[in-house]
């Protein structure tokens, strides 16, 4: 055994079981692959505050979400709505995979969640304690409930996992590395793994600060703001929710009788550690290197994949990069592309995690999901984007790749399972 | 398919901590159990209950940051980068003639670049008067200051690094999880060379004001000095502290063929989760005596293997006591036999980072032989009643060496570092035996 604890021997299979969503587009798994089917969009005008003063107006948000009717009450003044997500959403896995903690070893269950920003509403709300009224005017949780592990310890706690828990923050990317992660602690020891990740920042300080990236859509028509590889793209939507999935030993699943969604099949990560477009046009390398990395891991070949679910920034160079480097590895139209967070907006730590659960609920119903909303493709993206409605072509293995803010680079490989039944 | 061992170690060590400038400087106060805990000067703490800490003397330009850099990173941010370059220094590395996909960056940092989101949050919503803040008055990095990927998004640069990166945010051990994340990365494969290490700058109001609300933090604003007292029968609660250490940490044979000076290789690594209580810890220490287990199974070694002990020691009455059954409860008697210490009795608690800056004071300690003492230790506790090497640093054979943090959220991680293996002495016969074909296999 390693340090690390890596036993000799190939990898073992991790399977996903169970998949809990908070999006946009629903609440539960089945509304929101409804929604996705039906191409319905869950962004609007921010109703959270009043938004007419900034520049940047529309957002997914999660509608009807009331925090009381998902998870204890004790714990809603104890921590912010990103917890809010993350607990309810813990709750849906656990039950969709029918696994039931209680009765499986308390070390070989872990929790893993990708955290972006933290408790962001939570801590503009203390910090305009702290500036208004004094430091004694701090409440007593703002010391859990800020900060970036919070998630994750309250699930742990909620559920009783007292495996190698874990928190990684790579902003849009860290959904997938959390999901890498969880493989490699099967790898070590665990047998089960929460993983994946919410993020909740909108709020009038988290907006403001997301605008200094310059990257959000300042349109005012919800069907204009955030479209992906479009001639019109113009920036991208935020938005809010995510999801957690139940990572499994493959051993695990079967001892329990469960059926997976699916198969973590491969994955790497790298960076981009240029700022900006590079003058000799290579922006795309860095991506183009870890897809193919992820596929080598997987042992699969480029033919053998089905779908791509773009990390689509909406920003047009940003775009273009993705867009070629997916044309590098897979050829001209060489693999059918599709987005269909234009319905959600970019999720920050939940998006990529979002992304996985759709990929799975695509593979297991054998349908490739549309990107809603596009029209013109823009000039350079010699993508086969999937437009204006699903393909039932009956996929086998799908990539998800994210990009996070700085130069995070990362892809996800996931197969077909056995599951035809996706609820919640 | 058969994945060959590969083992990582640290060849190169940079520091940012309270008392000094660098990593020498560090080892020094370490060394002469001289503490670095004083009134906090960096913000008027008047009104807090708390109102020491442990400061860096830091100046950015004087550290080798541009202008620019100052201003565009937070100071948690300008602490990894300065211990970066000097871990890369240190290790001799070059890393422009490295195949930069073979290159990972794991940081860790509890609070991120909180400070920076704290003074721009008081401008934007004019000191707090409006929930609806400004957006004009933003500055261009603040979505750098709010999510804390940053930190590594900084070294990664300086790196040039385009292998793996991550900030590892597992609240106070989110260094040595960052460490273990890093050392994971090399062992699996994704990564021959890792600049892996922690950083928090948490010494602003926001940060004082919560800890100040869950009375965690000491009281005792008379006597600075002597207020960080870890496993003394008057401790009454932790002082912040501030820094970084980042290592570099690479592959064994690589770093071999390279002719490297090791400093340690890390043997075992693990963490648990007490799944309890987000702050509260559970006197018995279980959850952690079963990371120490688990690290100590992973490095093929037996509790007697163990030369000395670097505590997480926070100083909080709950904590010492929690660690001390920990230690007990995993490595039985031997617990009674090996020095423990806890260096934030010198250099405060910086959360996150505190776990980065204790590998490096134990891959100083293995180099030195020298262990650091527990400063301020005067009145027993019958409850820690280990030997914590009170006020003087001893000299001390060491071949292994135990490292541990808790931290909110209820995780608990355990390191074992060991000596180089060309300089470390054959382990016991009986118990190498046993292991050695496992590992020959895997190779």
């Amino acid at each position: 055994m390693s340090a690390s604890g890596i036993r000799p021997g190939p990898r073992g299979r991790a399977v996903v079981t169970g998949l809990g969503v908070i999006a946009p587009t629903g609440i539960g798994a089945a509304r929101h692959w409804e929604s996705v089917l039906a191409g319905k969009s869950g962004l609007g005008r921010i109703t959270r505050f009043d938004p007419t003063r900034y520049p940047a107006r529309i957002a997914g948000e999660v509608p009807g979400f009331r925090a009381a009717e998902q998870i204890p009450g004790r714990l809603i003044p104890q921590t912010d709505r990103f917890t809010h997500f993350a607990l309810a959403a813990a709750e849906a896995a656990l039950a969709d995979a029918t696994a039931d903690p209680a009765r499986l070893p308390e070390y070989e269950m872990a929790v893993v969640t990708a955290s972006s920003s933290g408790g962001t509403e939570f801590g503009q709300h203390e910090m305009e304690n702290l500036y208004q009224q004094g430091s004694s005017w701090v409440g007593a949780y703002q010391s859990i409930a800020w900060f970036y592990a919070a998630t994750t310890g309250q699930v742990s706690i909620r559920h009783g996992m007292r495996g190698p828990c874990g928190v990684i923050a790579c902003e849009q990317a860290g959904g997938l590395d959390a999901l890498g992660q969880s493989r490699r602690l099967l790898d070590t020891g665990s047998r089960l793994v929460l993983s994946g990740g919410t993020d909740a920042s909108l709020c009038p300080y988290g907006l403001v600060a997301q605008l200094s990236s310059g990257q959000l859509s300042t349109e005012d028509d919800p069907a204009r703001a955030y479209l992906p590889f479009d001639a019109a793209a113009s920036g991208f939507v935020p938005g809010e929710g995510g999801a957690m999935l139940v990572v499994e030993s493959a051993a695990s699943a079967r001892d329990r009788g469960v059926r997976p969604y699916g198969e973590l099949l491969g994955y790497a990560a790298g960076f981009d550690p240029a700022t900006g477009p590079r003058p000799d046009g290579t922006r795309h390398a860095v991506l183009a290197s870890v897809i193919r990395r992820a596929l080598a891991d997987a042992s699969l070949a480029p033919g053998d994949v089905d779908v791509v679910f773009a990390d689509a920034a909406g920003v047009p160079a940003e775009d273009l990069a993705e867009a070629r480097a997916i044309t590098e590895v897979f050829g001209p139209g060489g693999v059918p592309v599709t987005a269909p967070k234009t319905l959600t907006g970019r999720m920050y730590a939940g998006g990529a995690a979002l992304d996985v659960a759709t990929a799975l609920l695509a593979l297991t119903a054998g349908v490739v999901p549309h990107t809603a909303g596009l029209a013109r493709p823009a000039d350079g993206c010699a993508i086969d984007l999937v437009l204006h409605h699903p393909r039932r072509t009956g996929p086998r293995t799908a990539l998800v790749l994210a990009r996070g803010h700085g130069g995070f680079t990362s892809a996800l490989l996931v197969g077909a399972g056995d599951r035809r039944d996706p609820e919640k | 398919m058969t994945r060959p061992q590969r083992r990582a170690v640290i060849t190169g060590v940079g520091a940012v901590a309270p008392g000094g400038h660098g990593r020498e400087a560090y080892w020094d106060l370490l060394t002469a159990g001289r503490t670095a805990t004083r009134r906090i000067s960096l913000f008027d703490a008047t009104g807090f209950r708390s109102q020491v800490a442990a400061e860096c003397d830091f100046d950015p330009l004087a550290a080798g940051l541009t202008p620019q850099e100052v201003r565009r990173m937070d100071r948690a941010g300008q602490f990894a980068v300065v211990a970066a370059r000097e871990a890369v220094e240190d290790s001799g590395i070059d890393l422009p003639a490295a195949d930069p996909a073979r290159v990972g960056v794991s940081i860790g940092s509890a609070v991120g670049c909180t400070m920076g989101l704290e003074e721009e949050y008081a401008v934007l919503s004019d000191g707090g008067r409006t929930w609806l803040v400004d957006h004009s008055y933003g500055v261009p990095h603040l979505y750098g200051y709010m999510v804390p990927s940053t930190l590594a998004v900084e070294v990664a640069r300086l790196a040039g690094a385009q292998g793996p990166v991550a900030l590892i945010s597992t609240g106070c051990t989110s260094g040595l999880d960052a460490i273990g994340h890093g050392v994971q990365l090399i062992e699996e494969g994704s990564a021959d060379v890792v600049l892996a290490g922690a950083t928090d700058a948490p010494l602003s109001p926001i940060t004082s004001a919560c800890f100040d609300a869950i009375k965690a933090t000491t009281p005792n604003n008379d006597d600075p000095r002597h207020a960080s007292r870890p496993f003394d029968g008057r401790r009454d609660g932790f002082v912040l502290g501030e820094g970084s250490a980042v290592m570099v940490i690479e592959e064994a044979e690589s770093a071999r063929r390279r002719g490297a000076t090791v400093y340690a290789e890390i043997l075992g690594f693990a963490g648990r989760s007490n799944a309890f209580h987000m702050t509260g810890l559970k006197p018995d220490g279980r959850e952690m005596a079963e990371a120490i287990r688990v690290a100590l199974d992973r490095a093929a070694l037996d509790p007697g293997d163990i030369d000395y002990i670097n505590a997480h020691g926070s100083g909080t009455k709950q904590n010492d006591r929690h660690e001390t059954a920990a230690f007990k409860r995993s490595l039985g008697p031997r617990a009674h036999e090996v020095p423990v210490s806890s260096i934030k009795s010198m250099i405060g608690h910086s959360l996150g980072a505190i776990g980065s800056l204790e590998i490096a004071a134990c891959a100083l300690a293995l180099r030195h032989q020298v262990v650091p003492p527990t400063a301020n230790l005067a009145v027993p506790d019958p409850e820690c009643d280990l030997d914590y090497v009170p006020v003087t640093a001893r000299e001390h054979r060491m071949e292994r060496v135990l490292s541990v943090g808790s931290g909110f959220g209820g995780f608990q991680t355990a390191m074992v570092l060991g000596r180089p293996a060309d300089v470390r002495p054959k382990p016991r016969p009986a118990r190498r035996a046993a292991r050695r074909p496992a590992r020959k296999e895997a190779a």
